[in-house]
């Protein structure tokens, strides 16, 4: 079987690079979040306001911004697949989509997390978790969605329409839930502006979301050489692929 | 205009059908007061959200039906070969659905808001934001239905998709009719509604169009 | 004119065909051949854009179908596996309703005639949800008597036809060719229609 895989931005070129780029993505995730810890929890000083508590916006709000950028990110590969067919862009829209998840329950928590001493309740409507609640629903609609259809192209172009429509809804939702929220609450307590940023809380935020951000393409990378795998398992590739690991293995296992 | 006529037609001969819409809304709305209790006060300041989500439960219910048949007879896939926009074709199937899902629920609107307590200015506006609103909730859920067409567990994905595109125009419609009640004007919160409804009139046939196409390769 | 060249389709990760080719002019007739699930009716739907190709590309008096769709659809009937009838329209409502889709006015007359032709003109006024497998698809084939395109594409038109049927059928279909017509047709059965220039494309599962 020989198809024109030239349309698929060629899986089994880009599945070896891949391979090679995730070890130093890896590896610079972890330095930055280590040197990003360091600098929010051991530099940077003590709110006078907030005590420790504070400390723990240098996760929350990293991973508020992740999870809005990949929701363009995907929407953006999503539509690059839908205008050109090409497969790869779908593929990396789909791996992208459980990261995105993760960090948008991951500011959820730690915003939960934070108003419990701030505000004396575990939740809040406030315009900014609620915005961050409705973009998990958004997320795990295109997963569901996905999930659910089985033709792997018809899930690609109909996630990818769906993602589509969700960044043009985004900025009406987050509208319409400010306005909605400054309307019962009057004044509404900010998260952001709460502490007056020194530069190393910036320093620390900084560095945190660039962690994020190394960690969610090493994620996504080995998200998307699985599916690949997946996918493509009937191509002579894969195939290849799969009695060289075989082959190695067999010897590892002789020695 | 002959795929409304035809919907239109098709809607009469299955009557059952429009009652089991306009029938959800009315027991969905009715259940509220026998959880919460009949204190006049208390309805009366939910009634804008409960009366609106009730409304935008019932037409998303209501959704499953708008392509569904059409797919699984094939006329769907000879309505996507007409030579005629596609786009138009979908805005005459959602319209349709709107005159039989949607306008039932406007009209029974006020009726249920006087079981609510509402004073006479908020039901007037009530009707206003529903009929300004519930056309934006059929033409966004015709794009949720028409991606999960042929699905399966269709019914609740499509819940899943379309639910969460609804808050602005749940967020401004009960808004509108709140805003009234507290003897606010309910401009502001009509005209984003209105936006809203503009929005996706323009947008949400294109979208569905594309879906379809998606859906019925 | 209709070429296609080098189709390609491609369900799930299965291959249905690839590189597949053909050119069909005026008058001239095709019959698409294969077993079961080797791709008929798949290719059929490619034809009428119903389904994007994988790879290779269908067109139309010269202009690709994907970049112009309207020329090629307004030339063309196609009838598919599903009748594309409404259980709760009569089958007079369902025949008109369909030719008004392709912006083509029918009065009573000329659609009760087609009935006719096809043998279900007793059935004019009944709901087709109360009709047999076989009259709902002569219901759905009289919409060829209507028809005023030129491309023909029909899955297994014969189908669940009886024998009379099948023959009126041929009739329509070789007055339809001798107009200059073109069709594309699946078929198990052995049946003699009269064409200027005939093909025959077999898919292998």
């Amino acid at each position: 079987m020989k198809i024109n895989w030239f349309k698929y931005s060629s899986p089994q070129v880009f599945y070896p690079l891949a391979g090679k780029l995730i070890p130093w993505f890896a590896w610079l995730a972890a330095i930055l979040a280590l040197v990003g810890l360091y600098v929010s929890f051991m530099l940077a000083p003590t709110d006078f306001q907030q005590g420790e508590a504070y400390r723990i916006i240098f996760v929350h709000v990293p991973a508020a911004w992740m999870s809005m950028v990949i929701y363009i990110v995907m929407a953006a590969w999503a539509a690059l697949g839908l205008a050109l067919n090409a497969r790869l862009s779908a593929m990396m829209a789909q791996a992208l989509a459980p990261t995105g998840a993760i960090f948008t329950l991951l500011a959820l928590v730690t915003g939960s997390l934070w108003g419990k001493p701030m505000w004396g309740a575990w939740w809040v409507w406030d315009a900014r978790l609620t915005s961050e609640l409705i973009l998990l629903f958004l997320y795990l609609g295109f997963i569901a969605l996905q999930s659910s259809i089985d033709d792997p192209r018809r899930a690609d172009r109909a996630g990818a329409l769906l993602a589509l429509v969700g960044v043009v809804n985004v900025p009406i939702i987050y509208f319409s839930v400010k306005w909605w929220n400054t309307l019962h609450q009057g004044s509404s307590i900010n998260m952001g502006a709460a502490p007056k940023m020194a530069a190393t809380m910036l320093l620390g935020m900084l560095l945190m979301a660039l962690a994020f951000w190394m960690y969610t393409v090493a994620v996504a990378l080995m998200r998307v050489r699985c599916i690949m795998l997946e996918r493509e398992r009937n191509t002579d590739w894969v195939k290849e692929l799969s009695l060289k690991t075989l082959s190695s293995q067999s010897i590892a296992g002789a020695k | 205009m002959i795929v409304l006529k035809r919907d239109l037609l098709l809607a009469f001969r299955r009557r059952s059908d429009v009652a089991t819409t306009l029938f959800f809304f009315l027991i969905v709305s009715s259940l509220f007061p026998l959880g919460i209790g009949p204190e006049a006060a208390v309805l009366s300041s939910i009634a804008p959200g409960v009366l609106w989500v009730a409304a935008l439960l019932a037409g998303m219910i209501s959704l499953s039906r708008l392509f569904a048949a059409d797919f699984a007879d094939g006329s769907l896939e000879q309505m996507l070969i007409a030579p005629q926009p596609l786009a138009l074709l979908v805005l005459a199937k959602i319209s349709a659905h709107w005159i039989v899902c949607g306008l039932p629920v406007v009209l029974l609107a006020p009726l249920i808001g006087l079981q609510y307590a509402l004073p006479n200015d908020a039901l007037v506006v009530l009707v206003f934001s529903l009929l300004l609103g519930t056309p934006a909730l059929s033409l966004i859920g015709a794009i949720g239905a028409a991606l999960t067409l042929g699905v399966r567990g269709s019914g609740l994905l499509v819940a899943l998709l379309v639910l969460p595109l609804y808050i602005p125009v749940l967020i401004f419609g009960a808004g509108a009719v709140a805003a009234s009640q507290h003897g606010m004007s309910a401009q502001a919160h009509l005209s984003l509604l209105a936006a809203c409804a503009l929005l996706s009139l323009v947008l949400a046939p294109l979208a569905t169009a594309a879906a379809l196409r998606i859906s019925v390769e | 004119m209709l070429i296609a060249r080098n189709l390609t389709c491609l369900r799930g990760d299965r291959l249905l065909f690839k590189k597949v080719g053909f050119e069909l002019s005026a008058g001239g007739l095709m019959y698409v051949l294969g077993e079961n699930g080797s791709g008929k009716s798949s290719l059929l739907r490619l034809l009428c854009g119903l389904l994007a190709p994988e790879d290779g590309e269908v067109f139309w008096d010269g202009k690709s179908i994907k970049n112009d769709p309207e020329n090629h659809q307004s030339n063309l009937t196609y009838i598919g596996h599903l009748n594309g009838l409404k259980d709760d329209l009569t089958a007079l409502e369902n025949l008109q309703f369909s030719a008004r889709l392709v912006a083509n006015v029918v009065d009573n007359g000329l659609a009760l005639n087609a009935l006719t032709a096809t043998g279900v003109a007793r059935c004019a006024n009944l709901p087709v949800g109360v009709l047999s497998q076989g009259q709902k698809r002569r219901v759905a084939l009289a919409r060829l008597w209507l028809s005023t395109s030129q491309l023909w594409i029909l899955d297994e038109p014969f189908a669940a036809l009886d024998t009379a049927s099948v023959v009126v059928l041929t009739t329509q279909l070789n007055q339809h060719m001798a107009k200059g017509g073109m069709a594309i047709i699946t078929t198990h059965q052995d049946v003699d229609i009269q064409a200027q220039s005939t093909q025959t494309l077999r898919l292998i599962a």
